[in-house]
């Protein structure tokens, strides 16, 4: 019984984990050529970034076509080129948006691409399992596994389904998804739709989502999927409200609607929206993940209830769509959370040297790795639980919060101090009147949280038995 | 305006994620509210007590494995004791102590499994159940070593246990035991601040105790409702009077106070483990028994404490090597009863998160 003893591994598959290379055997592994393309690869990059740093000290760059940090320019130049020959302004308009149109498609896109591949692997992460590792390096073309396998699925139409209404969805809930990346300013000259009312466009384009969601569940056929439909309306309606009351917070007191103005007005002050009203960027953040349909707020494809919610009937690529889309959702909310609370393509002054599409992107994914995380942790509401939140205690709150950001931006506007003293005490007085709200509300509302972590009593021996023995230890 | 709403059926399962096996509810709603609620099983009859009575009481024992999949040592252990009550064989000492390591640690296996499945209903996606599984593997791999299989174990025999530990098997025991603290204070710390898991599993699902003894109930479920009643302590078998250990109960009643005394369950049973590995004696694992063990004509019925509750064998004999009769008591189906008390005028999410603190295996129920 002294000898050591000996571990073995239960399976063939644990012994293969226990087995697998650390990650400097990996790269020991790595053959010559990559290694030869990797050096060369940081070595051209390092190169860029010191040319790049040359020409921003040298002031060379401000507003030259070829500045990368802005690939707005080059579009513009093209514009202005092309009407300098002559060109009539229509095809002008057509050929630059085709351009932009490109751009925001390819960048939908990409995102969803690699959005699918961090989400499963970062959730395995979460969950102790490994995640998709088989399909490539790390598991990275696993996406384009996902998607080849669910396209040679074969879609089955429900019986009795309304099948024109039943093809509609898939298509039509990508166009929110899409549409709401026009006004993202990635860069200062690097929006594709420079609007006055960006906020209001970017509200209304958020509600297009609805109606898929209720197409899908109306003509699915399926009870599953009729509840899940009834949920997703009901959350959606209430929530549109918080997420506006959030926004309107922001224009209040950034003055402006448009989404350019709103970056450039927080890189100006070298200061974040979301340390001047954190409560507008909890509520807009919990709001759209109800409006997204992401946990801990995914009543509306409920697995555990409502098996998959309003798409349980779709099948193939149609329900690959609706799976693609809600991270296509979630890499947007990502956008606009990041354009509107924090700082857009701006971060402290580095946007001078690094550009801001990069910024923004890396914000962007900050965001979606904070969903991801909430849906590895966080258990999923109970829809009155939910709605009672919104109605309860995030559209009051939002509305005192906008009456006295109301009152701060009139204050912003006409006092004299230093803009840095003010907005500082802006961001202390809304975290102490958000801190004492939130308590005072809690208190009205009945919570306690000291009533709510209870232990089992624990019984020994002699006191063992039915009702009379409950009611003997109830009574302790 | 007036608005009138029109109940629907809703068929949940028998293939549904949160079912648990090939359950089926029929459910009417009205919105989000359950008007009725049908529960029906059967979807996995295997007709085991019907084939039980073909085969020896030995050839039994890989039945109770099939009957709760997830708790197959108790399941064993159950049968074991019946027969050797019956026919007077006695287990060594030594096996008595094996047996009682073994079925507690299938309670924590099966425990972990109950919370895991508990919280994924209420909606976490699979990473409690994933955590809780950690434990269910090393469990299994203890299982593994001793006796080759890691569900459907086999192991229990009449008049002691099949196979005796390896030597490797004691070191990882005492290497689980000792981190087992430390993981349930990690699931506590995680899951028992969690505002989104108390509201959905607090005052949701209260069985009083009046009902639950009017339903019958037992194990956890019983327990839960303030009710302090197991066999371990009430009617000690194996060796279970030689430990000390308490037994939790809950004060509603509610979900809550199921998941939370299946917790406070796992540690008793770490502690069982703990004294059991110090005091077990050397000696055989098993006695000889006749290969076709005949019983005295008659009747007995005998109980042990599953990780579900009671699991009871009902067994006539008429003096031949096969039963005349053969009954399992599914606590896992007796406990159901109740759902459909619970579940009427409760919300489907309610209702579902409910369905999980019962905490149901349908190898049993439908046998």
């Amino acid at each position: 019984m002294s000898e050591q003893p000996m571990r073995r591994p239960a399976t063939p598959m644990l012994q293969q984990i226990e087995d697998r290379p650390g990650v400097r055997e990996m790269l020991l592994g790595v053959p010559v050529p990559f290694k030869v393309f990797g050096a060369v690869f940081g070595l051209v990059g390092a190169l860029v970034m010191a040319f790049i740093g040359y020409l921003v000290v040298d002031g060379r760059l401000e507003g030259e076509w070829y500045d990368v940090r802005d690939l707005g320019l080059a579009v513009q130049s093209l514009r202005e080129w092309l009407t300098d020959q002559g060109v009539d302004h229509r095809i002008t308009w057509i050929i630059t948006g085709s351009i932009g149109g490109i751009g925001i498609m390819s960048v939908l896109g990409g995102w969803l691409l690699i959005g699918s591949w961090v989400e499963r692997r970062v959730l395995a992460k979460f969950q102790i399992r490994m995640g998709p590792n088989r399909t490539g390096p790390f598991g990275l073309l696993q996406p384009i596994a996902d998607a080849v396998k669910l396209m040679s699925k074969e879609i089955v139409i429900p019986f009795g389904a309304d099948r024109f209404l039943y093809y509609i969805p898939p298509v039509l809930i990508f166009v929110p998804a899409m549409l709401g990346w026009a006004p993202i300013p990635w860069a200062p000259n690097m929006n594709y739709l420079d609007i006055d009312v960006g906020v209001l466009y970017v509200i209304a384009i958020s509600s297009i989502g609805v109606l898929a969601v209720f197409l899908a569940g109306w003509s699915s056929n399926n009870h599953y999927s009729l509840l899940g439909a009834m949920r997703t309306v009901a959350m959606m309606v209430s929530y549109e409200i918080p997420i506006s009351l959030a926004l309107l917070s922001v224009v209040l007191l950034t003055g402006s609607m448009n989404l350019g103005e709103i970056v450039a007005w927080q890189g100006h002050y070298h200061v974040w929206v979301i340390f001047l009203i954190p409560f507008a960027a909890f509520a807009f953040l919990f709001a759209s993940t109800a409006e997204i349909n992401r946990t801990p707020n995914d009543i509306g494809e409920a697995e555990s209830e409502i098996v998959a919610g309003f798409y349980t009937e779709y099948s193939g690529m149609k329900a690959g769509l609706f799976m693609g889309v809600e991270l296509g959702h979630a890499i947007l909310v990502g956008a606009v959370m990041s354009t509107f609370f924090l700082g857009g393509y701006t971060f402290f002054g580095l946007e001078e040297w690094v550009p801001g599409y990069l910024i923004l992107a890396t914000k962007i994914g900050a965001v979606y790795f904070l969903f991801v995380w909430l849906r590895g942790t966080l258990p999923r509401f109970r829809l009155d639980q939910l709605m009672g939140f919104a109605w309860k205690f995030l559209i009051p709150l939002g509305i005192i919060q906008a009456f006295i950001v109301a009152i701060e931006a009139s204050v912003f506007a006409r006092s004299d101090a230093p803009a840095l003293i003010t907005l500082g005490a802006f961001g202390v007085v809304n975290l102490a009147i958000t801190v004492v709200l939130v308590r005072f509300w809690a208190d009205r509302l009945g919570y306690s949280p000291a009533q709510h972590r209870t232990v089992p009593t624990l019984v020994s021996d002699g006191t063992l038995g039915g009702l009379k023995a409950a009611q003997k230890i109830r009574a302790t | 305006m007036t608005t009138s709403a029109e109940p629907f059926v809703l068929n949940i399962g028998p293939q549904h994620p949160s079912t648990h096996g090939v359950f089926r509810l029929r459910v009417v709603m009205d919105g989000e509210i359950i008007r009725d609620l049908d529960m029906i099983v059967g979807y996995l009859h295997r007709s085991m007590e019907k084939l039980a009575e073909e085969r020896t009481y030995t050839q039994n024992i890989p039945f109770t494995d099939r009957a709760d999949y997830l708790a197959a040592m108790t399941g064993n252990l159950g049968l074991a004791i019946a027969v050797e009550r019956m026919t007077g064989v006695e287990a060594p000492d030594r096996a008595e102590y094996l047996r009682v390591i073994f079925a507690e640690l299938q309670r924590i296996a099966s425990h972990a499994m109950a919370n895991g499945t508990l919280i994924s209903d209420a909606g976490a996606w699979q990473t409690p159940l994933l955590y809780m599984f950690r434990e269910r593997e090393k469990i299994l791999d203890l299982f593994e070593m001793t006796c080759g299989a890691r569900l459907t174990t086999n192991y229990m025999r009449i008049g002691g246990v099949s196979f005796e530990p390896p030597a490797e098997f004691w070191p990882a025991l005492q290497e689980l035991m000792d981190e087992m603290p430390e993981r349930t204070d990690e699931y506590a710390s995680l899951l028992l601040d969690n505002e989104i898991f108390l509201a959905r599993t607090r005052n949701v699902g209260i069985i009083t105790p009046e009902d639950a003894i009017n339903g019958s109930l037992s194990g956890p479920a019983l327990r839960g409702s303030g009710v302090p009643w197991d066999l371990r302590k009430a009617e000690p078998y194996c060796v279970y009077d030689r430990f000390d250990f308490d037994v939790p109960v809950g004060t509603v009643g509610d979900v809550y106070d199921r998941f939370m005394v299946r917790m406070e369950e796992v540690k008793q049973s770490v502690r069982i483990i703990k004294q059991a590995v110090e005091q077990i004696p050397p000696g055989p694992h098993k006695n000889d028994i006749p290969l076709a063990l005949r019983p005295e004509p008659g009747e007995i019925y005998s109980r042990v404490e599953s990780p579900r509750g009671e699991i009871g064998f009902y067994l006539v004999s008429d003096g031949t090597p096969a039963p005349y009769r053969f009954h399992l008591r599914s606590p896992a189906l007796i406990n159901l009863t109740l759902l459909r008390e619970l579940g009427v005028g409760s919300s489907l999410p309610d209702a579902v998160v409910t369905l999980g603190s019962i905490d149901i295996v349908l190898g049993e129920i439908d046998r």
